[in-house]
């Protein structure tokens, strides 16, 4: 149901706004005094001053591509994150592992892998969707370069950002 | 013509021209851009943040050790903003109107620099006074002038051809004719007080008499300094409002409105071109104070401090000073204003209009009868 709102009844000392507006002056200008006297403390310098110990551990940053502990690629090129990626950032070209490899049984490896990362949207679907625990989101925000192809993270800048992740998985199990 | 063929004529157009070179290029447009970075550092301040505090004077680039970045930090940060702006694309939309489009920033700009022309800057360096055009109506040059810079706001919204400069444009216009009225009406009780609409002349009133504001700087308090001191506080109050609405400084600063209209009457400007409106604004903003402090606090004037009159170095000594002194004055008065813009949110513009014509105006209208009546019985 609408009611109304009654209208406050200023005094004429309130009409007058001018004793307000000194109040407000004089808040601000207490800002003021507090920052230059060094009682505000709130500011990080950034370049110097960076928040990363600060950060949690499900901050998601840029997604890397992992290797396992015996430096081999988990990533089986099952084009999973590509299909699901929103802004269609990661290009994916599978390659057939050979058969007189000793691995033949994994089937697929890629031969590129491409984020690009002026794409991506830091979303963590990648992460989400991968069955073999291969790519991840780091703690890596600034991401920067000079051109639109240096934006694009290849395979070996992935790698070199992702680093070793200890972890089961199955595909290098023999038995499974 | 026999003057003309004189050498004092010669004199004059030299001194002229010295005042007007040293007055724009070497006071007020450094200024200007040092009001800009004062206003992102005080802005800072109130906000609990730092400002630009980083970009320095590059010197390795000119063959130093060593780069300088003098105390506070980021006094390099105009100069960088000066050539950004230079080397920026100036781009002109294909749907704006040309003419009017290139005159618009040339007509925020001039009037504003122009109306510094009327201002005593200083008291004398021997001989030469220290304001460029001694005019005995320099009051009335002043407002004559300022208000020209209405139509460089309006043709740069009506050229640009788009909704929001369109809307600032008019927004301008009438907040401006508004205050304008205001303006020249707050003004009028000083002007009956000094006894003259010579903006030297009244600097010489309020070093004889105090300044109107505070005029127990003559050393001496009498009883019809104190009854006129009641309009000229009212008048000081209204007419700083009025400048603050005529330089389109928050909060009244409608035209420009970043939150409604983009960035209003400027919106579709770039490079050097907008930053013409920038200056323009801080000019005024600069030349408002000046009127200000001419009017109420004593021009140049300090008690003890002699005036330059006499020749010689202790002449250039005691200019100097004076400028200085003048220019100290304007430089508070131009922190009053970022304080102010700083604090306040911005009015509704029926509240602007309201506030214009139905309190202002009044106001001002009766305390022209209240400094004549005063001035007229009061006689102790």
């Amino acid at each position: 149901m609408a009611y109304v709102v009654p209208r406050p009844n200023l005094t004429w000392k309130e009409k007058l706004y001018l004793p307000s507006i000194v109040a407000g002056l004089a808040a601000t200008l207490k800002h003021v005094r507090r920052m230059l006297s060094g009682q505000t403390k709130v500011i990080m310098q950034y370049p110097e001053e960076k928040w990363d110990s600060m950060m949690p551990e499900h901050y998601r940053g840029a997604p890397t591509l992992v290797k396992d502990h015996k430096d081999r690629e988990r990533c089986v090129a099952c084009q999973l994150c590509e299909f699901i990626c929103p802004p269609r950032a990661i290009t994916i070209t599978p390659e057939e592992i050979p058969s007189d490899s000793k691995w033949a049984k994994v089937e697929k490896r890629p031969k590129h892998f491409d984020i690009d990362m002026i794409r991506c949207i830091y979303c963590g679907m990648c992460e989400e969707v991968c069955p073999e625990q291969a790519i991840f989101l780091r703690k890596d925000y600034a991401i920067t370069g000079t051109t639109r192809a240096e934006m694009v993270h290849d395979k070996q800048k992935l790698y070199e950002l992702g680093g070793v992740f200890d972890g089961l998985v199955h595909k290098w199990n023999k038995l499974k | 013509m026999d003057f003309l063929s004189s050498s004092d004529f010669w004199f004059l157009v030299g001194t002229s021209l010295a005042k007007t070179i040293f007055l724009i290029f070497l006071v007020v447009l450094p200024m200007v851009s040092y009001t800009v970075y004062a206003e992102r550092r005080v802005s800072a301040l109130i906000q609990d943040r730092l400002g630009p505090n980083r970009t320095g004077f590059p010197l390795t680039l000119l063959g130093f050790k060593k780069d300088f970045s003098p105390f506070l930090g980021g006094l390099g940060q105009p100069v960088a903003d000066a050539v950004k702006f230079l080397l920026k694309e100036d781009f002109v939309p294909g749907h704006v109107n040309k003419p009017y489009f290139w005159l618009a920033p040339c007509l925020a700009m001039i009037p504003s620099i122009v109306t510094l022309a009327a201002i005593p800057f200083g008291s004398a360096i021997g001989d030469v006074k220290l304001v460029i055009a001694d005019l005995n109506i320099g009051i009335l040059y002043i407002f004559a002038i300022s208000s020209v810079g209405v139509y460089g706001i309006v043709l740069a919204g009506w050229s640009s051809n788009s909704k929001y400069s369109f809307l600032g444009g008019i927004r301008s216009s009438s907040q401006m004719i508004s205050y304008e009225l205001g303006l020249g009406l707050s003004a009028v009780p000083v002007l009956m007080i000094a006894g003259s609409t010579s903006l030297s002349k009244l600097t010489d009133y309020q070093i004889a008499n105090g300044w109107l504001l505070l005029p127990f700087t003559d050393g001496r308090l009498t009883l019809s300094e104190v009854l006129l001191w009641i309009p000229v506080f009212i008048a000081f109050v209204t007419f700083t409002i009025c400048m603050f609405a005529e330089t389109n400084r928050l909060p009244f600063d409608l035209p420009e409105s970043e939150t409604e209209l983009v960035a209003g009457y400027h919106t579709e400007y770039s490079s050097m071109k907008f930053a013409l409106f920038f200056l323009g604004e801080y000019t005024a903003m600069i030349a408002g104070s000046s009127l200000i402090v001419v009017l109420f606090l004593g021009g140049w004037h300090l008690p003890f401090v002699p005036s330059g009159s006499m020749g010689g170095i202790a002449g250039w000594f005691w200019g100097i000073v004076s400028i200085t002194i003048f220019f100290a004055k304007v430089a508070a008065l131009l922190f009053l204003f970022i304080w102010v813009r700083w604090t306040l949110p911005r009015f509704r513009y029926d509240q602007l209009m309201k506030l214009g014509w139905v309190y202002i105006f009044e106001i001002a209208l009766v305390n022209i009868f209240l400094a004549a009546g005063i001035l007229a019985f009061a006689k102790f």
